[in-house]
C-alpha cells in the first residue's frame, strides 16, 4: 500500500510539473517570439508593494525599465510611473493545450512589459521562453522515449520469442550500440543528417535520432522477460490449445513486459530531455526562433552573457524539478514492480 | 589466456563493426564538404567535380571504404577537408587532452566513491549512510550541463578560476611550478563537473556491493577473530565485493567520455568534443568518423582493462 502511495505521489508531482509546461500559453505573459529591441538583456523586473512615497499598495506594481543615460543595456527603474500588475488579462493569442484558441493570460502589465525573469538579447521575455521551451524539450524527451521503447519492444520480443540466429544477430547489434559512448553516437548520427532545416523538421529529426540511439538496453531487458515467460506452463498450455504466436504474444507475454517498459520510460525520459538539451546547446538541435531549454542555454556560450546576465542561466534551473520527479518515479516503479517476479 | 584472447578478438570485431557502421552512415548522408562550394559563383562547377575526384568522393562506396581502411592502417584516418591535413594528428592532440581530463576524473571519482561507499555500507541506516545517500540523491538530480554552466558562472563571477582553455596565454614563460599550478587551476572546474556527476552512481554501486558482502559469514568470523576494522573492510571485504565494481569501471569510462564531450564544449577545453562539433557543422566527415571511432576505442580499452582486472581479481575466471 505504501509502495502504491509513493508511486501516486510522484505521478501527481510529475503531472503538476507537466501541467505547468503544457499551459505555457496561459501562464506566460507574452508570446515567446515577441521582441522588444529597446530592452535587450533587461534584468528581472522587481515587484513592489511600497512606492517612493512609502505608500502601501495592495496590488503589486512595477516600475518600467528605461535605459540609463549614456549607457547601453543598463537599466534603471522609472519611479515616476507606477505600473500595476493585472491578473487574467487579454494578450497575445495562443492555443490552450495546443487546441483551444485563447487570449487570456494569468498576469500581465500595461503599458510597461512585465518580465519576471528578465529578457534575452532580443528583449524576449525569458519566463515565456522557458515555459514554451519546456514544451519542446519535454515533447522531445517523451516522444524519443516512446520511439525507443517501441523499437526496444519489437526487437526484444523478436529476439526473445523466436530465438536462434535472429536472437544472435539482434543481440550482437545491441552490444554494438551499447559499446559506443552515447553522446558520441548521438553526435555521429546527427552529423550525417541535414543541418539547415526548418525548426519543426529539425525537431522531428532530433527526436528520431535520440529515439533510435537508445533501443539496445530496453531491448535486452524485454528479451530477458520474454525468454523467461515463453516456456511457462500457461503459455505452453495456450500453445497446446492451438493458439497462434500473435495471440500468445499479445495475450500472455507482452502484458508481462509492462513493468519493465514503465520503469525504462521513467529512466529514459529525463535522459532524453538531457540529450535534446545537449544537442540544442551545441547548435545541432532545435534552431531559433523556436525555444528549447538547450538553445536557451546556448546563449551562455558567449562569454559576455555569462559574465553579465545571470538570468540567462535560469533555464538550467527549470530542469531540476523534472529530474527530481522522474528519479523519484523511477525508484518508486522499481519498488512497485518487484523484479523477483521473473527471477 | 584463452579468456583474454577471446576478449581481444571481441574488441577488434566491435571496432571493425563500428567503423563499417559509421562509414555507411557517413556515406548515406546527404551533402558533403564540397556542397557549399557548388553554391559559390566564384568556383567553377568543373573545379568542384575535379576536387571531388581528387579526394575520390566520386568512387563507389565499398572502394572508398577500402581506401579509407588503408589510410587507417597507415595511421592517417582519412583526410580533413577544412584543416587540409590528415585526420590522425588533429585527433591525437585533442584526444590527449580528453584523456587527461577523463582519466583524472575517473581516478578522483573512484578514489572518492570507494571510501564513501564503504563507509556508507558499514553504517547502513545510520547517520553516515543517511548523509551519503542524501548527498548522492542531491547530485543525481543535477544534470551535467546544469552543473557545468553553474560552475562556470561561479568562476566567471568570482574570478577564482580561469573560465576555459587548457593553459594561460603566458604559459610558456612560467616556471615549472607555476606551470603545474596553472594546469591544475584550469583542469579543476571540468574535472569537478565530471567527478560530481559520476560520483552518485559509483557510490551507490559500491555501497550495495559492500553491504551484500558485509553480511557474509566469513566476515562475521573475521570480526570475531578481532581483525581491525580498516583491515577487515579494505583487505577482506572489498576484494570480495570487487566483481561488479570492476565491470562498472569499464562502463564508467563510457559515461565519463560522453560527459566530458559536453563539459569540454562548455568549458572550452581543447579536447575531442569541440573538434567534433566543429567538424559536424562544417561537414568534415572523416574527422567525425575518426572522433567517433576514437571514442569507441577508448571505451573498448576501458572494458579490456576491466576484463584484465577481473581476470586478476577473480580466480574463478582464471580456472575457467
Amino acid at each position: 500500500m505504501t509502495k502504491r502511495r509513493k508511486l501516486v505521489k510522484w505521478l501527481v508531482v510529475l503531472g503538476a510539473l507537466h501541467g505547468v509546461v503544457a499551459c505555457a500559453g496561459f501562464l506566460s505573459p507574452y508570446d515567446p517570439t515577441e521582441q522588444d529591441r529597446e530592452r535587450p538583456y533587461a534584468p528581472p523586473v522587481r515587484l513592489h508593494f511600497r512606492d517612493t512615497q512609502r505608500r502601501f499598495h495592495i496590488r503589486p506594481f512595477l516600475y518600467p525599465l528605461r535605459v540609463r543615460e549614456g549607457s547601453f543595456a543598463q537599466f534603471d527603474e522609472d519611479t515616476a510611473r507606477v505600473t500595476p500588475v493585472r491578473f487574467f488579462v487579454d494578450g497575445s493569442s495562443y492555443r490552450l493545450l495546443g487546441l483551444v484558441p485563447c487570449r487570456l493570460h494569468l498576469f500581465g502589465a500595461f503599458p510597461a512589459r512585465i518580465c519576471l525573469l528578465g529578457t534575452d538579447g532580443y528583449g524576449r521575455d525569458q519566463l515565456s521562453r522557458i515555459l514554451y521551451g519546456g514544451q519542446v524539450s519535454l515533447a522531445a524527451g517523451l516522444l524519443g522515449a516512446g520511439i525507443t521503447l517501441l523499437f526496444g519492444l519489437g526487437i526484444g520480443t523478436a529476439a526473445g520469442y523466436y530465438g536462434g540466429w535472429r536472437d544472435d544477430v539482434l543481440m550482437r547489434l545491441a552490444e554494438l550500440f551499447m559499446a559506443l559512448p552515447w553522446l558520441y553516437l548521438l553526435l555521429g548520427l546527427r552529423a550525417f543528417l541535414p543541418l539547415s532545416v526548418r525548426p519543426t523538421q529539425a525537431f522531428l529529426l532530433i527526436v528520431i535520432v535520440i529515439g533510435l540511439v537508445g533501443w539496445a538496453r530496453p531491448a535486452r531487458l524485454i528479451r530477458s522477460v520474454v525468454l523467461s515467460f515463453k516456456e511457462r506452463d500457461f503459455v505452453r498450455a495456450a500453445r497446446g490449445f492451438g493458439a497462434s504466436d500473435g495471440y500468445i504474444l499479445i495475450r500472455h507475454i507482452l502484458p508481462e513486459t509492462s513493468s519493465v517498459l514503465l520503469t525504462q520510460a521513467a529512466i529514459l525520459v529525463p535522459q532524453y530531455i538531457l540529450a535534446e538539451m545537449a544537442l540544442s546547446f551545441l547548435g545541432l538541435g532545435v534552431p531559433e526562433p523556436l525555444a528549447s531549454w538547450g538553445n536557451l542555454l546556448a546563449n551562455l556560450r558567449q562569454y559576455s552573457v555569462l559574465m553579465s546576465y545571470w538570468w540567462m542561466y535560469l533555464p538550467a534551473v527549470a530542469i531540476v524539478p523534472f529530474f527530481i520527479g522522474y528519479l523519484g518515479l523511477a525508484s518508486a516503479l522499481q519498488e512497485w514492480a518487484d523484479p523477483s517476479k521473473w527471477a | 589466456m584463452r579468456f583474454l584472447l577471446r576478449r581481444l578478438a571481441h574488441a577488434a570485431f566491435l571496432l571493425f563493426a563500428v567503423s563499417i557502421l559509421t562509414y555507411l552512415f557517413a556515406s548515406l548522408a546527404p551533402g558533403d564538404y564540397f556542397d557549399e562550394m557548388r553554391l559559390n559563383p566564384q568556383i567553377a562547377p568543373q573545379t568542384v567535380v575535379a576536387l571531388r575526384a581528387q579526394y575520390r568522393l566520386d568512387r563507389p562506396l565499398p572502394l572508398r571504404y577500402v581506401r579509407w581502411l588503408d589510410s587507417v592502417v597507415h595511421g592517417d584516418l582519412g583526410y580533413s577537408f577544412s584543416y587540409n591535413s590528415s585526420v590522425a594528428p588533429l585527433l591525437l592532440v585533442r584526444a590527449r587532452n580528453t584523456l587527461v581530463l577523463t582519466l583524472t576524473a575517473a581516478l578522483l571519482a573512484w578514489g572518492l566513491a570507494l571510501p564513501l561507499g564503504v563507509r556508507s555500507a558499514e553504517h547502513v541506516g545510520r547517520l553516515p549512510d543517511a548523509l551519503v545517500s542524501w548527498m548522492t540523491a542531491g547530485l543525481l538530480v543535477v544534470p551535467d550541463v546544469v552543473l557545468a554552466l553553474g560552475l562556470l558562472l561561479f568562476a566567471a563571477r568570482s574570478g577564482w578560476f580561469p573560465t576555459g582553455g587548457l593553459v594561460s596565454i603566458d604559459f610558456d614563460s612560467l616556471s615549472l611550478g607555476r606551470k603545474l599550478l596553472d594546469l591544475v587551476l584550469h583542469i579543476m572546474l571540468p574535472v569537478s563537473v565530471l567527478v560530481l556527476t559520476a560520483l552518485p552512481v559509483l557510490v551507490r554501486h559500491v555501497r550495495s556491493a559492500m553491504a551484500g558482502v558485509l553480511e557474509a559469514p566469513f566476515l562475521q568470523t573475521a570480526r570475531g577473530h578481532g581483525i581491525p576494522r580498516r583491515r577487515l573492510l579494505y583487505r577482506y571485504a572489498l576484494p570480495a565485493a570487487a566483481n561488479p565494481l570492476i565491470s562498472l569501471f569499464g562502463f564508467s569510462v563510457g559515461t565519463l567520455l560522453s560527459g566530458s564531450l559536453l563539459v569540454e564544449v562548455v568549458m572550452s577545453w581543447p579536447g575531442l568534443g569541440p573538434l567534433l562539433v566543429e567538424a559536424i557543422l562544417s561537414r568534415d566527415l572523416y574527422v567525425v568518423i575518426g572522433g567517433v571511432l576514437l571514442s569507441t576505442l577508448f571505451l573498448v580499452i576501458g572494458n579490456l582493462i576491466a576484463d584484465l582486472l577481473l581476470y586478476w581479481a577473480d580466480p574463478r575466471i582464471r580456472v575457467e
